[in-house]
């Protein structure tokens, strides 16, 4: 089966209300198999409200949701999610291992421990991510950096076919953001990804499409990223910068 | 506190007391260890103190107080982990409403009993001194169903302490294991209170987890130095309340709280002197 065969999430009409105030609004949206989907949007867009619904953490209010072919739900023993910030107290006694290993919990059983192959399983994505050599370590000494490697390993070491990452280098030095953007894109050879972001300018180097999210579904072809949408979606304060192509 | 040896050695009350100190240690240590990680020790004290209305009422109806203080452990555990699975808003106020009614139940229903005083205040500080044998089997047999349910459930257990939200995505029934735990903290509660009295409780079950906290990087490694430190602070609080005839409980209390304290300011200091390069927000 060749990239982009087939459709790997199918949004129909979807709508979504938080309490009363509606997040996402009438989204219709088709990932296609071995796509590098980047999302953007402003905060309070629905932008991880949209992954959430993927994951079938939540469920619409309107409209279907398929991954795979079949209910958000059954599918999340294919998605690897890494989250925005850590939302776990930095003080909890865990080594990076543990927390990679994480990633190989399998759906529906209860009484699991972690085998030897698990362990070799979260040495390797550890070793793709870089940060091998802090496989012992606890994860309060890790630098914010460090550890979003580590939590990109975590979502790894559940094999996924689609890896989704919500905002991934929020927490990252901008001088090391090309270097996470271009581990996502090796990765992309072998997965389907979704990445959050709210930096237009720097993923369209990377992604192959761009989707705009503000409640509705603005765009979702890169090249039609004008400053008109732009405008539309952050109001008309937003300047268009023109990116040359990695010049400085 | 030689006085204490040579009494430990004739004294079957006082090697009762030391076994006590032991069992309540190992249950302590474990469950502590998941109170001190979640950050649920306020939980954790409302469950503990609703079960007086439970014991109230079980001694007004004439029942056993220990199940009614069992039944009430329970109900207050799933209400408040219902509460904050599926409303999530403001669960420190619920608990402090549980932790207040359900003593005023309880003073109120015992007050209506006819022909009955009873003594609160050894269910508050307890006396780990007059233990009876059957309540040493009751603890032991406890200490078993925990370190069994541990054993069996320890890495599902984990990653719904460490990440609910990325354990609920690989399948596991993050909201079934949430409330197990959270049962298995009141059932930890009320056995602990028959012997040791409910302040005892709390403080075994944060204290020596607490500062366990400061010195190891693993869940395990801190179940196993909770236990350790639970330990050392029963039998040492034991063996100083002897000679100047101290309340045993009370001391036992101090004492761990002293080592929390000083613990707390030398790791405070040593973090202070080798912070990472880039430390996180």
């Amino acid at each position: 089966m060749g990239r982009f065969a087939k459709n790997i999430i199918e949004f129909d009409r979807v709508s979504f209300r938080y309490q009363s105030v509606p997040v996402l609004d009438n989204i219709t949206l088709a990932v296609r198999e071995g796509e590098f989907l980047g999302l953007v949007g402003p905060n309070g867009g629905g932008k991880s409200t949209l992954l959430k619904l993927i994951m079938g953490l939540i469920t619409p209010d309107a409209g279907t949701v398929k991954v795979f072919g079949t209910a958000a739900k059954k599918a999340r023993a294919r998605l690897g999610y890494v989250p925005q910030f850590a939302r776990f107290p930095s003080d909890f006694p865990i080594t990076v291992e543990e927390t990679v290993l994480m990633g190989c919990l399998n759906p529906g059983r209860l009484l699991q421990r972690y085998t030897q192959k698990d362990r070799e399983l979260a040495r390797k994505c550890l070793k793709e991510t870089g940060v091998a050599e802090f496989a012992d370590r606890p994860i309060d000494q890790l630098s914010g950096g460090q550890l979003q490697r580590v939590l990109i390993a975590r979502a790894l070491a559940s094999e996924p076919d689609l890896l989704l990452l919500d905002e991934p280098t929020a927490s990252v030095d901008s001088h090391q953001e090309k270097g996470v953007f271009d581990l996502f894109k090796e990765l992309n050879k072998r997965m389907s990804i979704i990445v959050i972001s709210h930096d237009i300018g720097f993923i369209t180097d990377y992604v192959d499409r761009v989707a705009c999210l503000n409640k509705e579904l603005l765009c979702h072809e890169t090249h039609c990223i004008t400053p008109d949408v732009i405008e539309q979606m952050y109001g008309g304060h937003v300047h268009a910068i023109h990116h040359h192509s990695h010049a400085i | 506190m030689m006085e204490f040896f040579t009494a430990l050695a004739e004294q079957s009350f006082l090697q009762s007391a030391v076994i006590a100190g032991v069992l309540a240690s190992i249950a302590c240590g474990l469950i502590g260890s998941y109170v001190v990680v979640m950050r649920i020790s306020y939980l954790a004290g409302g469950i503990a103190h609703s079960v007086m209305g439970g014991m109230g009422i079980a001694y007004f109806l004439g029942g056993s107080p220990f199940v009614g203080a069992l039944i009430a452990a329970v109900i207050s555990a799933l209400i408040i982990g219902l509460v904050k699975l599926y409303w999530q808003a403001r669960e420190d106020t619920l608990i402090g409403a549980l932790w207040a009614s359900g003593m005023a139940l309880g003073i109120i229903f015992i007050s209506q009993t006819p022909g009955y005083q009873v003594d609160l205040m050894s269910y508050l500080f307890g006396n780990i001194l007059l233990v009876a044998e059957d309540d040493l089997w009751l603890m032991a047999g406890m200490d078993v169903v925990i370190v069994g349910a541990i054993a069996l459930l320890y890495r599902p257990f984990q990653a719904v302490a460490f990440d609910p939200e990325f354990a609920r995505l690989r399948g596991l029934p993050v909201n079934l294991l949430y409330l197990l735990l959270l049962c298995i903290v009141a059932l930890t509660v009320v056995l602990l209170i028959q012997v040791v009295g409910l302040i005892l409780v709390i403080a075994l079950l944060t204290l020596p987890a607490a500062i366990a906290g400061h010195y190891v990087r693993t869940l395990s490694s801190l179940m196993a130095l909770a236990t350790l430190l639970g330990l050392g602070f029963t039998s040492t609080g034991l063996a100083l309340s002897y000679g100047p005839d101290l309340p045993a409980g009370a001391t036992i209390i101090l004492l761990a709280a002293g080592c929390f304290v000083i613990s707390s300011l030398f790791s405070a200091r040593k973090k202070s002197m080798q912070s990472p390069e880039t430390p996180r927000k």
